[in-house]
């Protein structure tokens, strides 16, 4: 489009960082996540390379697991977790309701400078010490090692303001700021991914911030919860951890799922199969996702009738996931596929995803997880979910969106070319782990024995095909910003509020006040071979 | 600013108006969801070290029970109180806002700073005994005399808890003390007392923790 947008409308640095609109905010959050996604990135590439060989290759063993540790961190706290909630949600959420803004916007750019602050006190750990405890934390090590443990649950609990500030932001927003006309089923299932998210980040991450406070205590003035000499128990601190980080990984994927509900129904011109479902489905996994932390801890000591009792409850939590799969896949039948850039990552987070939920099972099942508890199975297990289902969903949702955050259509072809090179990079990488850990190669492990090497050899070139294609991706979307903005207002043909607004959108999103008077998939049929081949209308 | 977000509903009349809502009622709606949500991570929060207490407290009983001996507990009751009335001071604070009468909301939101501040007094002097006593938390714990094992995870608990809890005191402190600003200023009317509502909620949290402070550690049999 042509004309002023939120982009262009006011200009300077200092419009950007006192800036109150969502859109931009979003903005700044994408690019502050992107950079995090690439740090943690090369931390991979350290730590393939690094696994190349038995024995040293290129780091001594300490700073393997100082590298190793940073990657986890840095992913999970600077990059999955913020990343489609506060990137494209904030981007997208006010506009699928048809609001102007979210409800709270200084408490907004506040989360984001207390990411950013959060994000600068983990990194600089790395020139304090480093940490070489595991992203876990667990205790009696990480009381007693040196190192930047004590910056680093600092930094955790400032990032935990963010998560929190987030959540309450949408939450908020869901109730109070959607247009007329638009009841709860008539939202897009986009909002209620992200408002079951929410629940869980108000709920669970001031669980881990009393963690991290009681971690940093326990180090500072040793207080002796953790301490068994003291009185104290570590497998405690197992329990605390675990009863934020278990809901965190639903965190993770629910804003996942919440992109391929979008993006589904309008790549295959169809409503959604189940709205009802899908929308309960997300804040039964929101609830059931607090009551299985323990099958992170089926060897850790516990009783069996807690072990148990876990098991169950993680089987029982894997159903409203299923439910979501089968209805995607539902919603593609009979209907219209228009394979672009968006539903080429979205039918392939269907395929990894499932590989990562059934692998779980193996997990959540006593007997077997006796076996593959700390090995490379589990690795690979929350590497499928993680990134081959949320950054994968994450790379569906950028695709969708990038026109109508930027105004920009990127090249399809070089997006098939770099969508096959990460598919085929990811699975080398990953599966060739479910066979190392089903063979018993542990996880965290920098020495390792020689027959295990061919798996390791072919995990790394994998890591090199995917990194490839990821660049690429970065390549034609950052070459798509230099080409003028002239994206349509509605590329994809899609029926939800944010694409009946030009393309960037205007500061204040919408002319008037949208009303809404009919649910978000139903598209009308397309008539023609021109409308068939050109899409969309 | 990232550019003027000034509509036809920003008038003088209504300063406080965010241009994103449609009119300060929902604006008050959406800020007390908002409120609510935040004091529901509170709860998880001091609920963490609630839980934490309660499994230790399980397994060194004797511990906390000797422990708990020298703990004040009339200076305890006290503070229980002073925090019942400031929350009604708080109470009647939101309830002048409500009827517009500035002169008493400015009091009330005075006293409720006021015993506020007593609460944070007394447990000055409470802290004070306990370091003279060396009755301190974790590795620095060095009192005199007979103690069952466990008996400086008691003062771990208690120092966190009452600690937690006091900075969220003086975060009220901070709160109340903007509230007296703005009310002094005159900002706050019959259609917009929002912020002290708000306030309100946040205080009856901060004397709701120690109400289940209180017994947990000043009352074990």
């Amino acid at each position: 489009m042509t004309g002023t947008s939120y982009l262009t409308e006011t200009r300077g640095l200092r419009s950007w960082l006192f800036t109150l609109d969502h859109k931009r905010i979003g903005v700044m959050y994408l690019w502050s996540t992107l950079l995090a996604f690439f740090l943690g990135g090369v931390l991979a590439m350290l730590i393939r390379l690094e696994l190349l060989t038995p024995g040293r290759t290129l780091m001594d063993a300490d700073t393997y697991n100082k590298v190793f540790t940073l990657h986890g961190a840095v992913m999970i706290f600077l990059f999955i977790i913020p990343s489609i909630p506060a990137a494209l949600g904030n981007f997208v959420l006010p506009l699928l309701l048809g609001a102007k803004d979210v409800a709270f916007p200084r408490l907004n750019l506040a989360s984001y400078y207390l990411y950013v602050a959060g994000a600068l006190m983990a990194l600089a750990s790395m020139v304090t010490g480093g940490i070489d405890t595991g992203w876990t934390f667990y205790t009696p090590y990480s009381t007693s090692t040196g190192g930047a443990v004590n910056l680093v649950t600092l930094a955790v609990f400032v990032l935990g303001f963010s998560s929190i500030f987030t959540g309450v932001n949408f939450i908020a927003t869901t109730h109070k700021l959607r247009a007329p006309g638009m009841s709860w089923f008539r939202m897009p299932l986009f909002v209620w991914g992200m408002y079951a998210t929410a629940i869980i980040q108000i709920l669970a991450t001031p669980v881990l911030g009393i963690t991290v406070l009681l971690l940093f205590m326990e180090r500072v003035f040793g207080v002796g919860i953790f301490d068994p000499k003291l009185g104290g128990d570590p497998v405690l601190f197992q329990h605390f951890f675990w009863f934020y980080s278990h809901p965190a990984v639903y965190i993770m994927i629910l804003p996942g799922m919440a992109i391929i509900s979008e993006v589904i129904p309008v790549f295959s011109r169809r409503p959604i199969f189940g709205y009802r479902a899908i929308a309960f489905s997300s804040v039964a996994i929101a609830g059931v996702s607090f009551l299985v932390w323990g099958h992170h801890m089926f060897v850790s000591g516990q009783s069996v009738l807690a072990s148990a009792l876990f098991s169950f409850l993680t089987f029982l939590v894997a159903i409203p996931s299923a439910v979501k799969v089968f209805n995607w896949v539902a919603t593609m039948y009979k209907g219209s596929i228009w394979l672009q850039a968006p539903m080429i990552y979205a039918i392939m987070f269907l395929l990894l995803f499932a590989i990562g939920g059934l692998t779980g099972l193996f997990l959540g099942s006593l007997a077997t997880d006796v076996h593959l508890h700390d090995t490379y199975f589990v690795v690979a297990h929350f590497h499928y979910i993680m990134m081959g289902g949320t950054f994968i969903a994450f790379l569906a949702g950028l695709h969708y969106w990038w026109p109508k955050m930027f105004g920009r259509m990127y090249s399809q072809r070089w997006s098939r070319l770099a969508a096959a090179l990460v598919f085929v990079g990811f699975n080398a990488t990953f599966l060739a782990q479910f066979v190392l850990g089903s063979r018993g190669m542990p996880r965290r492990y920098y020495n390792y024995l020689p027959e295990f090497q061919p798996l390791h050899v072919v995990s790394t070139v994998g890591s090199w095909v995917l990194a490839l294609g990821l660049l690429m991706t970065a390549g034609y979307l950052l070459a798509s910003l230099r080409r003028p903005p002239d994206a349509p207002a509605n590329p994809w043909g899609g029926m939800t509020l944010e694409w009946q607004t030009p393309s960037p959108p205007p500061t204040h999103n919408f002319e008037g006040t949208p009303a809404v008077d009919r649910g978000p998939y139903e598209f009308p049929p397309l008539e023609t071979e021109e409308e068939l081949a050109g899409r969309p209308s | 600013m990232s550019g003027s977000h000034a509509t036809l509903e920003q008038s003088a009349e209504q300063p406080f108006l965010r241009h994103h809502f449609h009119d300060l009622q929902q604006q008050a709606q959406a800020s007390k969801i908002g409120m609510w949500l935040f004091l529901v991570t509170e709860i998880l929060l001091f609920g963490g070290v609630f839980v934490g207490y309660g499994i230790m407290r399980t397994l060194h009983a004797d511990a906390f029970h000797h422990g708990h001996l020298y703990l004040d507990r009339w200076l305890g009751a006290l503070n229980t109180i002073v925090l019942l009335i400031s929350s009604f001071t708080m109470a009647m604070a939101v309830h002048s806002a409500r009827t517009g009468e500035r002169r008493r909301l400015i009091a009330f939101l005075t006293a409720t700073l006021a015993l506020a501040g007593a609460f944070l007094g007394v447990k000055y002097v409470e802290y004070s005994h306990k370091f003279h006593e060396g009755l301190v938390p974790g590795r620095f714990y060095h009192h005199s005399g007979e103690a069952p094992p466990g008996t400086p995870i008691f003062f771990s608990f208690y120092f966190v808890m009452t600690g937690l809890h006091g900075l969220h005191v003086l975060a009220g402190m901070v709160l109340i003390t903007w509230l007296l600003r703005r009310a002094a200023r005159g900002d706050f009317s019959r259609a917009y007392y929002n912020p002290v509502d708000l306030g309100g909620l946040y205080w009856h949290l901060v004397d709701m923790i120690w109400i289940y402070l209180f017994p947990l550690l000043y009352l074990i049999s």
